[in-house]
């Protein structure tokens, strides 16, 4: 009888192996570390709902994704000790989220070199899209000097004849401003850096003060960029402010308020952009969430779709198979077209942005469009 | 032009430090107590005032919210934990205030989320304001220079001129023999802690209404007041005023200056880049300095 009971329980615990094992054949587990406390908290939270709501809007596809999410809360050290736990122990097949490029820095190249994909939501640091780029490694977003070159090519299109530039001191704030000077062709009269997670910009604006410039570029993504604004618009100092979307996005604007209305910013995504993949997302994510979605939510819901498309045709188990059908990017983008150029990043257009008024809520609408199928200025020196 | 708004840049940072070490350096210098905890009573005037002031629309309120609230905060901490750990070194109590940092952090958390949250100054103090010379500078950045400075005729008052203050001199001088005197210590230090703790509350309305009010505002702020009081010599007020301008000023001026001393000597690039990290060593290598010639630090009284 004993012997019978555990021959049964030895059976029926085969059969629940099995078909966990067949379960997670079909599936994919994924492990998203973002920003979800501190002051860039803004920007993993649009990240992650983004990404939810493409799950849930798929149904029946996006119950095959098995998310865990956790909070890096801004530092590379945490974002390393999670990422090792996902990949050791959780045994992820696919990791996502990080906001920010010293992270991405931290975290990205380890994981590809243990078999584990990567879908950037954000951060693209140069390092990574030239001679460090990595066929597990996907930028679903951008590559960092992206919107910034745009920022660039627009002020040298409005004959802005001198600027003041500045953006934090890590990889993306370099990209930044290298990615602004490619293409503007006045003068910089003053370049500078400030750190990561400032929140006391009284001495830059000082500077900006002094500095005779005709108009201000600044990449200061999340808190950095509301306190800056706030304080800009008590100083008294009225120099135009331009920047890329991050400087103007839909995290930001309802903490500064009507300072923003008016300013000038460039971006791959927009609310109003005309497509149906876009109208259904936006819509979405106001009824789930009771507010707009930033442009981290389109990176989130666009990079959680490719994923969904890249799993309708392979077995992510497969490895080549799996990258061929996320290179093909057969998935309906919130950005209307969308390609992967060879080192893995996309081929899209850049707009022009305005900060409106939309009944009382603030948000962007596009006016112009800066620079047309740009993919980037690393994708040469990249070997794939 | 540029220099005359970076000094007063300056300024206003030295007095939101001064009122941050005040606190620290009074409980230290008459309890002998290392609180590490300081900057979370900080974060605690931070949220007291966003709180109040966004539930009742009165900037004022909230600042007078953000005071009593620290101090409250402080008087309880005291009481139920700090209480026990004069007696003990300073390990213990480093390991006891670093665990109150922890559970101040994640009880705000809880309340109000890790979100961020911002304050919107009233109309009567925002905007900038023409100062003699045609210099334009933040209103309310001055309305914190004067707040300090006014602060810090307040302590000296009460240290120099009041009975308290006499008490709490004598209890930094000798703890055992104004008890046989008939003071009560266990209150005088409640009392301290407290309007440590108010000061430090005060700053984080302040500092939160210019940036922003987040949990794990307080600590690089302490670390720095650390620094300010080692500089102006532990248990010293006027220490205090005088450690948190000069780090005020040596910090701003640095960062401002250094870039650009340093591009006459180099390329642009490569002095962006030393001299903004040479500009952030530069307080330290001012409390190295201080620490070479006086020990004790600058109105340090007790040897070192």
């Amino acid at each position: 009888m004993a012997l019978k009971t555990a021959l049964m329980g030895g059976i029926a615990a085969m059969a629940l192996g099995f078909g966990a094992l067949a379960a997670q054949a079909e599936g994919v587990k994924v492990g998203m570390i973002t920003t979800l406390s501190g002051g860039g908290a803004g920007l993993g939270l649009d990240t992650r709902d983004g990404f939810l709501l493409a799950l849930k809007q798929a149904g029946e596809a996006g119950s095959k994704v098995d998310l865990i999410i956790e909070d890096d809360q801004q530092k590379p050290d945490v974002a390393v000790q999670i990422a090792d736990k996902m990949i050791q122990s959780d045994k992820v097949d696919l990791l996502t989220g990080i906001v920010w490029s010293n992270l991405a820095m931290a975290v990205v190249p380890a994981a590809t070199a243990q078999g584990r994909f990567y879908l950037s939501t954000n951060a693209a640091p140069s390092a990574l899209a030239g001679a460090g780029c990595n066929p597990l490694y996907f930028s679903v977003s951008y590559q960092n000097d992206n919107l910034h070159e745009a920022a660039g090519a627009y002020a040298a299109d409005a004959d802005i004849a001198k600027v003041f530039i500045m953006a934090p001191n890590y990889p993306a704030g370099q990209d930044s401003l290298a990615g602004f000077k490619r293409f503007y062709d006045g003068e910089v009269v003053s370049e500078v850096y400030t750190q990561v997670g400032q929140t006391d910009y009284a001495a830059e604006i000082a500077q900006i003060r002094a500095s005779g410039a005709d108009a201000v570029f600044f990449f200061l993504p999340g808190g950095m960029g509301i306190a800056f604004m706030k304080q800009y618009a008590e100083s008294g100092v009225d120099i135009p402010l331009i920047g890329p979307a991050f400087s103007f996005s839909q995290d930001i604007l309802p903490a500064v308020g009507d300072v923003a209305l008016g300013k000038i910013n460039t971006a791959n995504w927009s609310p109003d952009l005309d497509n149906a993949a876009n109208a259904g997302f936006v819509e979405g994510f106001r009824a789930e969430y009771g507010r707009l979605p930033s442009i981290y939510a389109a990176y989130g819901f666009d990079t959680a779709n490719l994923l969904l498309s890249a799993l309708a045709r392979a077995d992510v188990t497969d490895k080549d198979a799996f990258r061929t059908a996320l290179a093909a990017a057969d998935f309906a983008s919130v950005r209307g077209k969308f390609a992967f150029g060879r080192n893995q990043h996309p081929v899209q257009d850049i707009y022009v942005r305005e900060v409106v008024k939309d009944g009382d809520v603030l948000t962007n609408r596009i006016i112009g469009t800066a620079m047309t199928d740009r993919a980037d200025a690393y994708g040469d020196q990249c070997g794939m | 032009m540029l220099l005359a708004e970076q000094a007063l840049n300056g300024l206003q940072y030295g007095m939101m430090l001064f009122l941050m070490a005040a606190g620290l350096t009074l409980v230290f210098g008459v309890m002998g107590l290392i609180n590490l905890a300081h900057g979370a009573l900080y974060m605690v005037g931070a949220f007291a005032c966003a709180a109040v002031a966004g539930a009742t629309g009165s900037f004022w309120l909230g600042l007078g919210a953000s005071l009593a609230a620290a101090a409250a905060a402080g008087a309880l901490v005291e009481l139920a934990v700090i209480r026990r750990l004069y007696a003990r070194d300073h390990l213990d109590q480093v390991l006891a205030t670093f665990a109150l940092i922890l559970v101040f952090s994640e009880g705000t958390r809880w309340l109000f989320g890790a979100f961020p949250l911002y304050l919107t100054l009233p109309p009567a103090l925002s905007g900038a304001v023409t100062l003699p010379g045609g210099l334009q500078y933040p209103l309310f950045r001055l309305v914190i220079i004067g707040l300090g400075g006014a602060v810090a005729l307040g302590l000296f008052w009460l240290i120099g001129r009041t009975r308290l203050g006499i008490r709490i001199r004598a209890g930094e001088a000798d703890r055992e023999m104004i008890g046989a005197l008939g003071v009560d210590i266990a209150r005088l230090y409640t009392i301290v802690f407290a309007l440590g703790a108010g000061l430090a509350g005060l700053a984080g309305a302040l500092v939160g209404t210019i940036q922003s009010v987040q949990v794990g505002m307080g600590e690089p702020v302490l670390i720095l007041a650390f620094v300010v009081i080692v500089i102006g010599g532990i248990g010293s007020i006027k220490g205090a005023l005088v450690g948190a301008l000069m780090v005020g000023m040596t910090d701003t001026l640095g960062k401002a200056l250094l870039p650009g001393l340093l591009a006459r000597v180099t390329d642009a690039a490569s002095a962006n880049a030393v001299g903004s990290a040479l500009a952030s060593m530069l307080i330290y290598i001012l409390m190295a300095a201080v620490l070479i010639v006086r020990p004790q630090g600058l109105f340090g009284v007790r040897a070192g």
